[in-house]
């Protein structure tokens, strides 16, 4: 980091002394150079086990720009009695003359099973009043989390880590009733979800969206989650009546209904996909009409098929995001609300098998 | 499907909702002037970085037109290089790759015919290829001289219109050197293309915080009920450069200052302080509450020229402690030429809502720092408790919107300078938009282009708009053409001319760059 950073740290230290040495570093900063200015965007609060701190720090410094303005990582090692903390205040870089620098604030905390009960009261005092809190706690630790979603509006989970689909949509579905969630695994759905609306965008092609008879989706064995969150949101975006599918063995099939024929489901797990998430997603409709969609280099690969069956085949740019690059998506997420998310959770949770 | 009044509308699309990005209809952009410099330094690298971010149509083709010989692969290796040099991001060599792809080139000067036959097919092969009808959009980026000849020849060819897709016209500044000018383009333009078909650049609409302006005085309870003659005092609006002509002599030295940022950028931010609150934010209620704002600022006459309007040009001087030459010892200026590198003016906007309040622009080249700001003085309080000795005073509140280079807004307040006696300084309350957003802001040219494809005008500015700016600006272009000099000078790296006082109200100060 071209910047530098100034650096506290304390052992057997309380939530006060470390919101007063969070004071105080910012102190020092702006008295070092009034063009370091705090950001003052969004705090996030990371649950995660102290022995994994160092993989959590590795995935977050991968967001880039969309860092939290103040992060707290509550390290958990349960037999750990007292409460050491690291408080950072990082800068981007000296501030070119004239020139704005932000100052990002990181609060490491390691604590134990003995403040569980407390934790309120740790995490409550170090994160920034007024500005909107995200949680994450990515080694699952649901009663931490039920626990800090008091000091929350807006939680960051990811269903793929859930071992099993009814689990994951579930706990999605209750988390949901308690602040806003940003699911990475729908977010990973993005660069398809706004094809398929802009491949049924111009006028002609929208009346086709109500004959849609079949969708394909292919996906990593362990994205199952993924698959059915996309063909959810089609279900609920088109008013699909949707009914549990059937594993018949190499994929989720069955049937959803649309105002005018009913829509053929296929939710194939691919095992040849090395990278999570969806692979291919094919689109039918009644005129004859195919779609479909498939990772490829430098975008997702267009393949359609016209009613009168001319194929055509190109790539439409775009860059990867990378695992870093939805993480931070998903931290950006936290300050916007899609509307659409929970009409698809559920339409996916009446899919279950 | 509803059908109202005998019309069928088209039906919604509901996969749109909760997309932050919304489709761009399937479409082929030409580029007129496209091995010139805008094309390369700003129109390319914008395509690259929507390419990058997935935000360009699912159907997107790109043709260059341009007068140099060359062929399609050396086009498209221009086009990288392009690309490479000013990117705002390293391009992700896929992503480059299939941009470039299928990128065409037309060689041929603009009055050639055979260029436009060649562009016909060209896209008829494109959309041929893709089975469907493809959007156009044609891009100006030559010589303004040349908008005309182009438009014309586009009517001639039967490419304004387009069976079942749209076509659209993109028009680089400047629109116009004068009334008269803009008037013909006006003409020219609309005698081939609809007005709803066309989208004239002005790249500081596409900059996120003048759209921001819009957000901050509406959708902000606590600013609109001041926003008026009973408690602004006057309103100074800034676009300082620190920097000189560099290479861009030849342009500069026949368009000024004048032309250059107030005839369309600095009314524009005017437009944006001034208007009244549009019905909704569509392309057409935005632009006529600017119309109306432009209409109601009277005209001046040639009398009037030397009271509300200065002009200067910078001499030798001293910039980021560097020595540097005067505009006239700059490579390429005539040394006799009395094109201004600072104008000021002060406007008046006639109308309820702001009868009597002083609008102040100012910009120029050379100045001692880069600012483009605009500051809100506000009426000073009725009465005043405080003994003003022994400080600074108590100074009227001042809003000051920064739109670069630190973006915010700062609004100055007086405060009790702490200890025993009742001493009141000004402080300033900061509010900075980098540190209050975690998204970067897109290019301008990347978000104008993108709403030029989706056919939304709303950052673009309509035919009236351009001859109501001209009003304003036409009068002082003759004016000052009429009494060539000498001009009023100032020192580079300065705060600008001495005479620009002249402009002031009593009491009033310009504000430090």
């Amino acid at each position: 980091m071209a910047g530098s950073d100034a650096v506290w740290s304390a052992q057997g230290t309380t939530p006060d002394a470390i919101e007063a040495a969070l004071r105080q570093l910012l102190i020092e900063r702006h008295a070092e150079d009034d063009n370091y200015v705090p950001a003052r965007v969004l705090n996030m609060i990371a649950f995660v086990d102290r022995e994994w701190t160092g993989e959590i720090a590795n995935r977050l410094s991968g967001v880039g720009r969309y860092h939290a303005s103040r992060l707290v990582v509550l390290a958990y090692e349960p037999r750990r009695t007292r409460l050491d903390a690291r408080v950072m205040v990082a800068s981007e870089g000296k501030p070119a003359p004239g020139q704005l620098s932000l100052l990002r604030e990181t609060v490491v905390v390691e604590l134990g099973e003995r403040h569980l009960d407390d934790l309120l009261t740790i995490a409550d005092p170090l994160v920034v009043t007024d500005l909107p809190t995200l949680l994450w706690a990515p080694h699952g630790h649901h009663d931490v989390v039920t626990e800090l979603l008091a000091l929350a509006q807006s939680v960051l989970v990811d269903s793929l880590d859930e071992p099993v689909a009814r689990d994951a949509l579930q706990r999605a579905e209750s988390l949901a009733e308690q602040a806003y969630v940003v699911d990475l695994a729908w977010l990973r759905s993005t660069p398809w979800r706004e094809r398929v609306a802009a491949t049924f965008d111009p006028a002609p092609l929208r009346r086709e969206l109500r004959t849609i008879t079949s969708v394909t989706v292919r996906h990593h064995p362990e994205s199952t989650v993924a698959a059915m969150l996309l063909a959810g949101w089609l279900a609920s975006r088109l008013d699909w009546k949707t009914s549990p599918l059937l594993n018949d063995g190499t994929a989720l099939a069955g049937k959803a209904h649309g105002a005018r024929q009913d829509v053929t489901l296929r939710l194939q797990a691919a095992p040849e996909l090395l990278v999570r998430g969806l692979e291919d997603l094919t689109v039918e409709t009644a005129s004859g009409r195919c779609m479909r969609l498939s990772r490829g280099q430098g975008g997702l690969r267009a393949h359609t098929r016209d009613p009168r069956g001319v194929k055509r085949e190109w790539t439409i740019p775009g860059a990867s995001r990378g695992e870093s690059g939805v993480l931070g998506e998903g931290i950006r997420q936290s300050l916007l609300r899609d509307p659409t998310y929970m009409p698809a959770l559920q339409a996916a949770r009446t899919m279950l098998p | 499907v509803s059908v109202a009044s005998g019309v069928e509308s088209q039906p919604e699309n509901p996969l749109v909702e909760g997309l932050e990005r919304l489709p761009v209809a399937p479409t082929t952009l030409v580029i007129f002037g496209a091995t010139g410099d805008l094309a390369k330094r700003k129109l390319l690298p914008a395509l690259y970085n929507l390419a990058h971010e997935g935000a360009l149509p699912g159907r997107f083709h790109l043709v260059g037109v341009s007068r140099k010989e060359k062929a399609h692969e050396d086009y498209r290796e221009e086009c990288e290089q392009a690309i490479r040099q000013f990117s705002r991001r390293t391009p992700d060599e896929d992503v480059l790759a299939a941009l470039l792809e299928d990128i065409k080139y037309i060689p041929g000067e603009f009055d050639e015919d055979s260029v436009y036959t060649k562009l016909e097919q060209v896209l008829g092969k494109f959309e041929k290829d893709a089975g469907e009808q493809l959007n156009r959009a044609f891009y100006l980026s030559t010589a303004p001289n040349f908008f005309g000849l182009i438009v014309g020849k586009l009517g001639e060819h039967g490419l304004s219109q387009h069976e079942d897709a749209e076509v659209r016209v993109i028009i680089e500044k400047p629109f116009g050197t004068c009334m008269a000018e803009a008037l013909e383009l006006n003409r020219q333009v609309l005698s081939v293309f609809e007005e709803p078909q066309v989208f004239r650049i002005d790249h500081y609409l596409g900059k996120e915080t003048v759209q921001n302006m819009m957000a901050f005085r509406f959708a902000n309870g606590m600013f609109e009920p001041l926003w008026n003659r009973n408690y602004i005092d006057s309103v100074q609006i800034t676009a300082a450069e620190d920097l000189g002509i560099g290479t861009r002599a030849d342009y500069y030295d026949s368009a000024g200052a004048l032309r250059d940022l107030i005839q369309n950028h600095m009314l524009q931010l005017l437009c944006h302080v001034a208007m009244e609150p549009p019905v909704s934010f569509t392309a057409e209620e935005v632009r006529n509450e600017k119309v109306k704002v432009l209409q109601a600022i009277p005209h001046p006459t040639g009398e009037d020229v030397p009271e509300i309007a200065v002009r200067a040009q910078y001499l030798a001087g001293n910039s980021g402690g560097e020595d540097v030459p005067g505009y006239l010892e700059e490579d390429g200026v005539p040394p006799s030429s009395t094109t201004e590198t600072y104008a000021a003016l002060r406007l008046e906007v006639d109308n309820w809502r702001w009868a009597g309040v002083p609008f102040y622009l100012r910009t120029g080249k050379r100045l001692a720092r880069k600012v483009t700001e605009i500051a809100v003085t506000l009426k000073p309080v009725p009465h005043l408790a405080f003994s003003q000795e022994g400080s600074l005073g108590v100074q009227p509140n001042q809003l000051v919107l920064t739109l670069q280079p630190n973006e915010g807004v700062s609004l100055r307040l007086g405060a009790k300078i702490p200890g025993t006696r009742m001493i009141i300084r000004p402080v300033n309350m900061e509010f900075l938009y980098g540190t209050a957003f975690l998204s970067q802001s897109p290019g301008a040219y990347e978000r104008l282009i993108t709403d030029a494809m989706r056919g939304d005008a709303t950052l673009f500015t309509r035919n009236d708009e351009v001859e109501a700016q001209w009003l304003i600006c036409d009068p002082i272009v003759k004016a000052w053409a009429q009494t060539p000099g000498p001009l009023a000078t100032y020192k580079a790296g300065s705060q600008g001319p001495q005479e620009a006082e002249l402009l002031l109200r009593e009491g009033d100060h310009w504000r430090a760059i």
